[in-house]
């Protein structure tokens, strides 16, 4: 077995971010091994997407080492991507085409011949031949599902996931989530929800790894942190 | 629980910015293929969108047919000089209405996510730049061949040598494309970018204009003193200039 098979799929080791004057992510370690489920909570603007952006070779970090599966972004950006599927607050899926028409020309994009009915009949959207601009938040969440069922990526970055849905959609998007294959990181607000699909969890406060368990305790851990106040350490207090 | 006191001491570091992709570990075959595939999806995909929002496109026709109107308004009713001055009307309103189509090229993908989503497919930056400057070069050449009866029939002039000018709008919209998406890309995630993006473009293109408008004056006059090629030369050099510099840069502009 090569070395990089056994890698890790995500290993980060002092990862920082500023934007301008603030530390939005500051000395990060994690380790996700290949085929973890990783629930990210942590408030709004506690670097959560930072991170999954980061993650995802969009932004660059500050500083600190990204291995994605043992490859270093840096040296094999093209590669990395290949293995990388997100879902993002932007659904990165054209408003004026069809679902059709969007999984078309993502599968053409991956290069895959992809069934694009059974890939509909899937997410439960292959009645639906109006632009994606009529969609309902939940349907375009099913499609963004659909989308990265299709590329198969060996990593799988979900950016709230369960945001603007009502609980029958939750539920929905939690049962497509469960059966994607590989690494699957998922950033979320709605911790009880998330947790029940995840193996394990880490919180982010102000920029900063505050914890890191079983996603079991999440809500437990993100009720403790919040309740220390204004008196836990931030990146952003020390910069100032 | 892993606590950590703060951010790192050496706040002044440079950033670790991602260098551009060398692909020196592809073959030049599989990377022209690869160049090649997401060049021709683009383009597909951008003529589908427009096509799929058509009433955009018709929006952009009537502009620059209203825009042929106005020209013809404001110099009155004298032929001679509207005849004479056909060629800039015409590039005048292209140029204008490319403003537009520019814009909402880039837009589309910014908006959504979606350029993200080509980047991490993963689609090369060029072959991005390529198949959305492609596209727009197409559609400018749609909307110049609404135009371009337009404006022969408001200013009265006639076409001597029909090939000529249709070169120089191929050319021409080439030349307006290229920069334009572009400027497009780099303008897409500031504010005020309606205006930033034809203050930027503008100066840019003004000798890839004259050149287009020198070439379809000519070919509509028949080019009388042989001039013709040598401006649709000037107008391919221009070309390839914009075309080579900016695909070169695009890659830096959207992976920032």
């Amino acid at each position: 077995m090569s070395p990089l098979a056994s890698a890790p799929a995500v290993s980060v080791r002092d990862l920082c971010r500023r934007f301008g004057r603030r530390w939005a992510l500051a000395r990060v370690d994690l380790d996700v091994a290949q085929g973890e489920r990783l629930l990210i909570v942590g408030a709004n603007g506690s670097g959560k997407s930072t991170m999954l952006s980061i993650l995802a070779t969009l932004l660059p970090p500050t500083r600190g080492t990204l291995r994605l599966f043992g490859m270093d972004p840096l040296q094999d950006r093209l590669a990395v991507r290949r293995r990388i599927g997100i879902v993002r607050h932007a659904h990165g899926l054209y408003e004026d085409l069809s679902a059709a028409d969007n999984l078309r020309i993502r599968a053409r994009l991956v290069g895959r011949s992809v069934d694009v009915p059974a890939a509909l009949r899937g997410v439960g959207l292959d009645d639906r031949t109006e632009p994606i601009r009529t969609f309902s938040a939940g349907m375009r969440k099913r499609l963004q599902l659909a989308a990265l069922e299709l590329e198969s990526p060996d990593l799988v970055l979900l950016d709230e996931p369960f945001s603007a849905l009502d609980p029958a959609g939750c539920a929905d998007v939690a049962a497509l989530v469960r059966n994607l294959p590989g690494t699957v990181l998922m950033a979320s607000h709605q911790v009880e929800r998330a947790s029940a699909i995840c193996d394990r969890a880490i919180l982010l406060d102000q920029g900063l790894l505050r914890w890191a368990g079983p996603a079991s305790q999440a809500a437990q851990a993100w009720k403790a942190v919040q309740l220390e106040g204004s008196a836990r350490p931030s990146a952003a207090a020390v910069t100032a | 629980m892993s606590v950590h006191p703060g951010p790192p001491a050496d706040a002044s570091a440079p950033p670790a910015m991602l260098p551009l992709v060398r692909p020196a570990d592809q073959g030049l075959g599989e990377l022209l293929r690869e160049l090649g595939t997401g060049l021709a999806t683009v383009v597909q995909k951008d003529l589908l969108v427009e096509w799929r929002a058509r009433a955009q496109l018709v929006a952009l026709l009537g502009f620059s047919v209203v825009v042929l109107l106005l020209f013809s308004f404001a110099v009155g009713p004298d032929s001679n000089v509207l005849a004479r001055h056909a060629g800039g009307y015409l590039w005048l309103a292209l140029l204008l209405a490319s403003t537009l189509l520019l814009a909402r090229s880039l837009q589309v993908e910014v908006e959504s996510g979606a350029l993200e989503s080509l980047l991490l497919a993963p689609v090369r930056a060029p072959a991005i730049f390529y198949g959305k400057a492609m596209a727009n070069t197409v559609l400018l050449v749609i909307v110049a061949a609404v135009a371009l009866p337009v404006d022969l029939a408001l200013t009265g002039a006639q076409i001597q040598q029909l090939p000529p000018v249709l070169l120089a709008i191929v050319l021409g919209a080439a030349g307006i494309a290229a920069p334009g998406t572009f400027y497009a890309a780099l303008t897409a995630r500031v504010a005020g970018r309606q205006l930033l993006l034809p203050l930027l473009l503008f100066p840019l293109i003004v000798p890839a204009l004259l050149a287009s408008v020198k070439a379809t004056s000519l070919s509509m006059a028949g080019d009388p003193m042989g001039q013709l090629p040598s401006w649709l030369a000037l107008l391919a050099c221009f070309d390839v200039i914009y075309w080579s510099l900016c695909g070169l840069l695009f890659e830096k502009v959207v992976e920032t």
